[in-house]
């Protein structure tokens, strides 16, 4: 496991730009460019990242960067890779997505460049909403959670993105959280050595739309972890192996209980009353069944299908 | 003034794209170097890149671009880091 | 050159392999079909040495394509009708990105009702995006066609994508003795690669379509403007040089037939035109004078030619074939706009016909010359909906 001294000094995202404090996409990134030693393209859907770039002509990237349509990052990725490859130039191609430009409308492009396995590495870094409209909910908000489309808390579970990805038979796919850096550097340097097509789903918990101090964005990370609520793992080859701190948490009685997680955010603030309990047992549920396919997988020897 | 403009928006790599971002927060982190350990965590944790790596090994704030979010401050395991309010004394 | 029988279709994809196209993504719709199959074969066969990107849907077919561009490769996508409208945020992308992908537009009616036969809706419905929009008659025009696309598109005075439209049936599957030009003379007219205004290059990283403020959007847009503006004369140099290469002249931005003397003319695009030229030959065996004024472009609109080639005309009939409900006739409006500010100009009334393939003969044609010329002894244009059955459909 790569240590915080071995990583590059190089900044590839630079400071100043228009990210909210404490954003976990602007940390993702900075640990993408590190990872990957500034050495890769980027392909940017309309989403936070498009925003943060702040307004031409000034980008804080410095590596190349194609902003493109909401729903055209996968293909966009693809005709990208292409292009780059009859040039001779063998650079990784990164689509780098937030959770509505790859479960929502951009799964369909995300799941044909899949099936084509084509050889790209596609980065979701998942806020769990739409936050940069304005913390409208996606297919990856959690059950029960507030948003201003879902005022008394989404009444349904989220997708799995990381399985659908999966179900895709791609070389790899993976989880990673901005508050366990160095296990995503990990994944990501592992996933551009690999040819085909690459998955890592970043957990990114967003002060702004969870409701939370921004001080607390990496502990809300790591509490996610902790609690189970997020599972690190990664799937080469079709065989599933938990990665970093959830490697000690199949057991529940290890993990910590879920409102250790709940009570920092605001989101979740109305789940914590006595009278939404039947919501909070939902999310509860959804976070034990996640486990619990989990389980099942690692029981037939980690083959996911 | 159109024909100043390249072909289409097309930006170059700059820090500050967003200006001097610093103005924007209403505490900073103070470092306390009795107390730092060298460890790299708010190094590591800034979202901004605003904690930089000094020649020395050690760390210093850029304070240029801090949005005084805190995740240092709070993240540091020898709690060498203080928020300390804008403005004030 | 090489003499075969090829239908529109298969025209259209030797033209890519003749220019050497490095990247197709394309969506099967009908008709377009054969295009990208025979585009398939050759990449199969190794006669064309591109990646086919087999992708799952029009909207990500042009999202390849601008993907592929940006990254400094030759693209190319076909399609027609209803994929073209679910592109179309992509299609308005290409051309902000000013990136110079050639599209091959094999004309079909939009649903519902749904429908498989020609009619020019869907792809005058992109008139705004800022592509290029170029209209074939016969196969050898739509082979040659997307060859000078390429190379007005590539120009560094246009840098925008252009579309090459077919009549779906009537001409992407009609078969025609076509004249494939050697490789070697499309090599030399041109150039293998495609211009760097900007290829991403790792060495260089630079952000492409950022966020403008209200301060510069204006002018980014308006620059797509004047890049349209100079494709007009690029069309013209293309066609003029294309002419003297392989003896095949096609007028450039429009096609003028018998209309120095002319007292009415046919104005349209597309296939059809060869059943309008059949009509005027045959009206002025009895003694009428009429031309038709064929538009093989209808962005950039050829204002300044069509206005040249109306002088003198009494009257002219332009048959659009498509429906703008509420204006109703696109062409004529944009043929009115363009007459407009000239102290003489004819009678223009406007005729919508063949909508969904109904079948338009020049008989039709015929019958639409002496409507226009009741309509001028009248003083009165308008628009008329040719051909409607029970009655209605216009002031005709």
């Amino acid at each position: 496991m790569v240590t915080v001294r071995e990583l590059p000094v190089e900044e590839y995202w630079l400071p100043g730009h228009s990210a909210c404090p404490g954003c976990p996409a602007a940390l993702g990134l900075r640990m993408l460019g590190k990872a990957l030693g500034g050495r890769f393209v980027l392909v940017v859907p309309a989403g936070c990242t498009t925003v943060i770039q702040g307004i031409y002509p000034r980008t804080p990237s410095r590596v190349p960067l194609l902003n493109i349509a909401f729903a055209a990052s996968a293909s966009a990725a693809s005709g990208l890779k292409a292009a780059l490859e009859l040039r001779g130039l063998d650079v990784p191609v990164v689509v780098w997505a937030g959770d509505g430009g790859t479960v929502d409308i951009g799964l369909q492009a995300l799941s044909g460049a899949a099936e084509r396995n084509e050889d790209i590495l596609y980065v979701c870094y998942d806020n769990e909403a739409y936050q940069n409209t304005g913390i409208q909910r996606s297919g990856s908000t959690p059950a029960g959670a507030w948003t201003t489309t879902t005022p008394s808390g989404k009444r349904e579970r989220r997708k799995d993105a990381a399985l659908i990805v999966a179900a895709h038979r791609v070389p790899y796919v993976a989880t990673a959280s901005v508050a366990y850096p160095l296990d995503f550097v990990e994944k990501v340097r592992k996933a551009a050595s690999i040819k085909g097509f690459k998955y890592i789903h970043l957990h990114a918990p967003c002060p702004t739309g969870w409701r939370f101090p921004p001080s607390k964005m990496v502990e809300v990370g790591r509490l996610a972890v902790e609690t189970g609520a997020w599972i690190l793992y990664e799937v080469e080859n079709g065989v599933l192996k938990l990665t970093g701190r959830s490697r000690a948490l199949l057991d529940p009685s290890k993990r910590r209980p879920l409102e250790d997680y709940l009570r920092l955010q605001g989101r979740f603030a109305h789940l914590l009353r006595p009278e939404n309990r039947e919501q909070l047992e939902r999310l509860k549920k959804s976070v034990d069944e996640a486990w619990e396919t989990v389980r099942a997988i690692l029981e037939r020897g980690g083959r996911v299908f | 003034m159109a024909s100043e403009l390249p072909l289409t928006a097309i930006a170059a790599p700059t820090k500050g794209a967003a200006g001097r971002t610093g103005l924007w927060r209403t505490e900073r982190p103070v470092i306390d170097y009795s107390k730092c350990v060298g460890c790299l965590l708010c190094w590591l944790y800034c979202p901004e890149g605003a904690v930089v790596r000094r020649g020395d090994g050690g760390v210093e704030i850029d304070y240029d671009y801090c949005k005084g979010c805190g995740i240092c401050a709070n993240e540091c395991p020898a709690k060498a880091i203080a928020m300390v309010e804008e403005g004030v004394g | 050159m090489a003499r075969a029988v090829l239908s529109g279709n298969e025209a259209v994809a030797l033209g890519v392999k003749l220019a050497r196209v490095q990247v197709v993504a394309a969506y099967p719709i009908t008709p377009q079909t054969t295009i990208v199959e025979k585009i398939a074969e050759y990449v199969d066969r190794g006669e064309l040495k591109a990646r086919f990107i087999t992708v799952e849907s029009e909207h990500s077919a042009m999202a390849a394509c601008v993907g592929a561009a940006a990254g400094g490769a030759r693209a190319f996508t076909a399609t027609s009708s209803q994929g073209l409208l679910y592109m179309s945020e992509m299609v308005f992308w290409a051309a902000g990105a000013r990136l110079p992908i050639v599209m091959a537009v094999v004309n079909r009616a939009v649903a519902p009702p749904w429908s498989i036969w020609c009619d020019h809706n869907d792809a005058l419905s992109q008139r705004d995006a800022g592509w290029i929009q170029l209209w074939a008659e016969s196969a050898q025009e739509a082979l040659d066609m997307v060859i000078q696309a390429y190379r007005v598109a590539e120009d560094e005075r246009v840098l925008l994508p252009a579309m090459v439209n077919l009549d779906g049936f009537l001409l992407s599957h009609a078969y025609e003795p076509v004249d494939a030009p050697e490789q070697a003379l499309v090599d030399r007219f041109l150039p293998e690669k495609t211009p760097a205004p900007y290829w991403i290059d790792p060495s260089n990283p630079r952000s492409y379509g950022t966020i403008a403020a209200p301060d510069t959007y204006m002018e980014f847009r308006y620059k797509v403007q004047e890049a349209m503006e100079n494709a007009a004369r690029v069309i013209e140099e293309v066609d003029e040089e294309w002419g003297k290469l392989t003896g095949r002249r096609y007028g450039g931005l429009i096609e003028r037939y018998r209309c120095d003397d002319a007292e009415v003319g046919l104005i349209l695009a597309g296939s059809w035109a060869g059943d309008a030229k059949e009509a005027a030959d045959a009206l002025r065996r009895k003694g009428l004078r009429v031309g038709v004024i064929r538009l093989r472009a209808t962005r950039p609109f050829p204002a300044e030619r069509l206005a040249e080639a109306v002088e003198g005309m009494d009257a002219v009939a332009v048959v659009d074939r498509s429906l703008s409900p509420g204006l109703p006739s696109v062409l004529a409006a944009e043929v009115k706009a363009a007459l407009y500010d000239r102290a003489r100009r004819p009678l223009v009334k406007g005729f919508i016909a063949g909508l969904g393939g109904r079948d338009v003969t020049p008989l039709d044609f015929a019958r639409i010359v002496e409507l226009t010329l009741k309509s001028l002894k009248e003083g009165v244009g308008g628009v008329e909906c040719y051909g409607l059955r029970g009655g209605g459909g216009g002031d005709g």
